[in-house]
């Protein structure tokens, strides 16, 4: 076997020298038997006759000889690559095009499927990564989240046997020493989280259990990042870090490029937590990952979860009544819905390569009539016709792996500024890059594009006609390529329209929702979180006065009009839901309504410009010491109380208390998840209460997510700086962050339809120019075929005007046909986009017409060139061409 | 002289050829010509039709070739037998006498 292959590759690699060994053995033979009949007698022609004779065809030998090297189909595909690059040296033009259209079509698929492959298709780079699960909870109200409560934690991961867990929540804060105070992203984790994900620290050790229970030694293990910006190159291990005003001792550095699901920079133990919600079997806000233990299956760990859920409901009715646990793979949870997105995406470029494809298989058609002598002359001179085709397919292949190849470059050029330009970010978006699982697929699409764009003219290969062929009777040959070309055409406007039509709906879908009202005045809004100084932190009644003096000192900003504070922010991440009930008999938590709840001090309405309804808003007399108040939207007010007056009745909203709340006043509505997903989103009941009225246990809290909303006179960006000024407190560590104008939130809110808007006009535009490129392209080459006779019509009295319309007819009956096809297409494509694009709106009749409209516009205009140049063909020359 | 033209199976064609060259290196012509004379000029094998056979006996790694020069001071290719050539040929003619005995049995049977 070793020995073949040798012989192989020499005769590959050293195909000169092999070639002239065998010349050389073969003569010799000759030459010996050529001396043997002469020594009989015989002269030398007839000795060299009766030689050939009993050798055999010196040719035929030589053949088998090549043939017996095993090496046949190589020398073949060899010389027929070399010949394809002949003939396309001769016609650059051609080429080149076909280079630009397949580089763009393989390009645009590839970038696509770089992301794709990164995101979704390639596996999370911890070990073993499909044994993490994320633990989410449902209930009949919520649905399923994400949340889970400390002591739930704690149960679970003691019981459970078939995984190992561990828990996460948010808590960033300002790390003030060493270095400059400088906000930070941070987690507080449990002790097992570095174990159950199976990743080592970088430097130092990962928290004991030791270290994770309340009053033990601050420890801390800091980000890679954050690492080198303080501490350079030096040992972190052992040095002090203080963050939100505690100093921590370092213990660990994590490894570089790890964060979960953000960018953190400080990890401190989450039993060190103190908090009271922390004991609050109801708050659930940790992050639970697990790892299934080396010999459970996920069936069983669910089946497991589903009888813990239920012991903690029997046990803990309050809080866990009709609750149930489920798992599911960490992956799903990182990669989020985006899924659907980018598989949307690709096929939408995938559209866009077919068109391409079939452009180049007309282009390839056409040219192949051309060659059809040439062919026919090989056909005749001995070659099988599976030779032939083999060449004709060797000569497209490569085209279209020299395209993919070009295709592949383009897209390592595009990759970074298609992740860079996509709306928010990608998740993973560091990781995306191309691997040898991308290059293979681009390079098989290209291949196979090649192949079956050559397969047409490979086809018309002649095995019958071969005379008529040579003898040039071209009737027969042009209709059998007519029918094929109409058919390219017809389907590139059918694709054209499908890609129309999509980017058409997508733009109807962006105008509306961008026309909704978002319930809010955005203009001159700006919102940001804010930190308190960390130093306030220690005392509730400091806490109080320094929110009071914050906003004191933001009013006196110049161009601010009103400040206000608030928890959330509408259509920026972050969302409070409590369940409220109408009369004193709270159903089951899992079963009552829940509505949106936000604190606010009195003049947000303000600043927000929310319309008032009726009653009043909150003002100073709300306080700690009086009534509990609180203010619904109208949504809420219908769903409660259905219509009728609503100020001045009771509320109870368990969370707030056993004592009901009293109404003051209703307000509009307000689209808190997004232009677009406010309509579809399960919770649409909002509710306010005061800031004021928040008990002092929480108010240290609340303190750490609390946010700055100021309406300014002038445009908002310009009082950033001023305001960052004025408040950045008395210790210069208070620190203003993700500093958004309501309008950036809006804009943002919609921004992924208007990405796919974009992009799916861009591939339309691309498409409609393709199609209407192969309409000029086959209709010039048909009208040409078409000369004798145009100039038989002249000579027989059709004016040019009646030419031009007989070209333009035949156009019309192709895009008819095409734009037919391309309707039913758009049937199906609306349903798809329906289901995967978030606020969607059904295909309307605007946007068809509109759409088909300017397909048929272009394409004709794309007709009218070749009717003309047909309509100013002269009939003396028209007829006597052959 | 009528010459009979026997055509030979692929297999005893090479099955010839390596008893040949088993006697010793050769070159193609003198394999050829050594053919002719065992077998008394009744085997009229098309000459040329040794050398897609002797490459493809190369390739398996059944002899091995080298460049020499012949008696007439020529060069010339030379083949001899490897060690795996040499066990191919004992099994190759143990299977060519069983399959010939068996089918002279058929033959003779009434």
């Amino acid at each position: 076997m070793l020995n073949d292959a040798f012989h192989r590759l020499r005769a590959v690699f050293r195909r000169g020298t092999v070639e002239r060994e065998m010349a050389e053995e073969l003569q010799f033979h000759l030459d010996r038997q050529v001396d043997v009949y002469r020594k009989l007698g015989l002269d030398e022609v007839e000795a060299r006759r009766r030689t050939r004779l009993a050798f055999g065809g010196l040719d035929q030998i030589s053949e088998d000889v090549r043939d017996a090297r095993g090496t046949r189909w190589l020398d073949d595909l060899l010389r027929d690559v070399r010949y394809a690059f002949r003939t396309f040296r001769r016609l650059p033009g051609f080429a080149a095009m076909a280079l630009i259209i397949l580089a763009l079509g393989i390009g645009a698929t590839t970038v696509m499927f770089t992301v794709i492959n990164s995101v979704l298709l390639r596996p999370l780079a911890y070990p073993e990564p499909e044994r993490l699960v994320t633990l989410h909870g449902i209930t009949n109200g919520f649905g399923e989240a994400w949340g889970a409560s400390y002591p739930d934690f704690v149960d679970l991961q003691r019981e459970s046997r078939s995984l190992t867990m561990a828990a996460w929540r948010e808590g960033g804060g300002t790390v003030s020493a060493p270095g400059d105070p400088e906000y930070v992203d941070g987690r507080q984790i449990s002790a097992g989280l570095f174990a159950v994900l199976g990743l080592r620290v970088a430097q130092g050790r990962p928290f004991l259990l030791d270290d994770d229970r309340p009053g033990a030694p601050a420890v801390t293990i800091i980000s890679h990042g954050l690492w080198q910006r303080r501490f350079g190159t030096a040992s972190a291990i052992g040095q002090r870090l203080v963050f939100d005003g505690t100093p921590y001792t370092i213990v660990g550095v994590a490894p570089e490029g790890f964060g979960l699901d953000g960018d953190v920079d400080v990890f401190t133990p989450l039993g060190e937590n103190i908090e009271p919600r922390m004991r609050n079997r109801e708050a659930r806000f940790l992050h639970v990952v697990a790892r299934l233990a080396p010999r459970a299956a996920l069936n069983e760990a669910q089946a497991e979860l589903a009888v813990m859920a239920r012991r903690l409901a029997a046990q803990f009715p309050a809080s866990n009544a009709g609750r149930e646990l489920l798992a599911r793979p960490l992956q799903q949870e990182v990669v989020g819905d985006i899924g659907s997105t980018l598989w949307l995406l690709l096929a939408a470029v995938a559209l866009v390569l077919l068109i391409a494809c079939v452009n180049m298989a007309s282009l390839m058609l056409a040219r192949a009539v051309s060659r059809d002598r040439e062919l026919a002359t090989r056909v005749s001179l001995g070659a099988s016709r599976a030779r032939v085709i083999r060449q004709c397919l060797t000569e497209s292949g490569m085209l279209g792996l020299v395209g993919g190849v070009l295709g592949i470059l383009v897209a390592a050029a595009c990759v970074r500024p298609f992740v860079a330009f996509w709306p928010g970010a990608l998740p993973r978006g560091g990781e995306i890059q191309l691997d040898w699982r991308v290059l293979l697929a681009a390079l098989s699409l290209s291949l196979a594009s090649g192949l079956a764009f050559g397969l047409a003219p490979a086809m018309r290969v002649p095995i019958g006609r071969v005379e008529s062929t040579l003898r040039g009777a071209s009737g027969t040959i042009v209709r059998g390529s007519k029918r094929l070309h109409s058919t390219f055409v017809v389907a590139e406007l059918a694709l054209a329209v499908v890609l129309l039509v999509a980017a058409g709906m997508l733009a109807h879908t962006l105008l509306t929702l961008a026309s909704l009202d978002p319930g809010l005045n955005v203009h001159n809004v700006l919102t940001a979180h804010f930190a308190l100084s960390p130093g306030v932190l220690g005392n509730p009644a400091q806490i109080s006065a320094t929110w009071q003096e914050v906003l004191d000192r933001a009013r006196r900003v110049p161009g601010v009009e009103s400040a206000a504070l608030t928890d959330i922010v509408p259509m920026r991440e972050g969302e409070n839901t409590l369940p409220y009930s109408v009369s004193a008999a709270v159903p089951p938590l899992a079963e009552a309504p829940i509505a949106l709840a936000s604190s606010v001090t009195p003049d947000y309405l303000k600043v927000m410009g929310i319309p008032l309804r009726a009653g009043r808003f909150f003002d100073e007399h709300d306080r700690l010491d009086s009534e509990q108040v609180v203010v619904i939207d109208d949504n809420l007010a219908l769903h409660a109380f259905g219509r009728g007056d609503v100020v001045g009745r009771q509320l109870w909203v368990p969370p707030m208390g056993p004592a009901p709340v009293r109404i003051v006043g209703v307000v509009g509505h307000v689209r808190h998840w997004g232009l677009a997903g406010d309509d579809l989103s399960r919770v649409r009941d909002q509710m306010y209460y005061p800031f004021a009225q928040v008990p002092l246990r929480l108010t240290r809290t609340f303190a750490s997510f609390m946010s700055i909303a100021v309406r300014t006179r002038i445009a908002p960006l310009d009082i950033v700086e001023p305001l960052r000024r004025d408040l950045r407190g008395t210790s210069s560590d208070q620190a203003l962050y993700e500093i958004r104008t309501m309008e950036q939130l809006v804009s943002r809110s919609l921004a992924r339809q208007r990405f796919l808007a974009l992009l799916f006009a861009i591939f339309g535009g691309v498409a409609l120019f393709l199609a209407c490129v192969g309409v000029y392209g086959v209709l010039a080459y048909l009208t040409n075929q078409r000369v004798r006779e145009f100039g038989m019509r002249m000579a027989l009295g059709a004016t040019p005007r009646d030419i031009r319309r007989l070209v333009l007819r035949q156009s019309l009956g192709m895009i008819a046909v095409g734009a037919a096809i391309g309707a039913a297409g758009t049937w199906v494509s609306g349903r798809v986009l329906l289901r995967f694009v978030a606020g969607m709106h059904a295909l309307d009749l605007s946007t068809v017409t509109t759409t088909m409209a300017i397909l048929v516009v272009a394409a004709l205009i794309a007709s009218y060139v070749p009717a003309v140049r047909a309509s100013r063909v002269d009939a003396m020359t028209a007829l006597r061409q052959d | 002289m009528e010459t009979e033209r026997l055509d030979l199976p692929q297999g005893a064609l090479d099955l010839l050829i390596l008893k040949t060259i088993a006697l010793g290196p050769q070159h193609g012509w003198a394999i050829s010509e050594r053919l002719h004379q065992i077998s008394g000029a009744t085997l009229q094998i098309r000459q040329g039709s040794l050398y897609p056979a002797l490459h493809r006996l190369e390739r398996r790694g059944w002899i091995k070739a080298s460049w020499g020069t012949s008696d007439n001071n020529r060069r010339a290719k030379y083949y001899e037998l490897t060690r795996k050539g040499r066990a191919q040929l004992g099994d190759r003619t143990d299977a060519w006498r069983r399959l010939t005995s068996v089918v002279s049995l058929v033959l003779a049977a009434r």
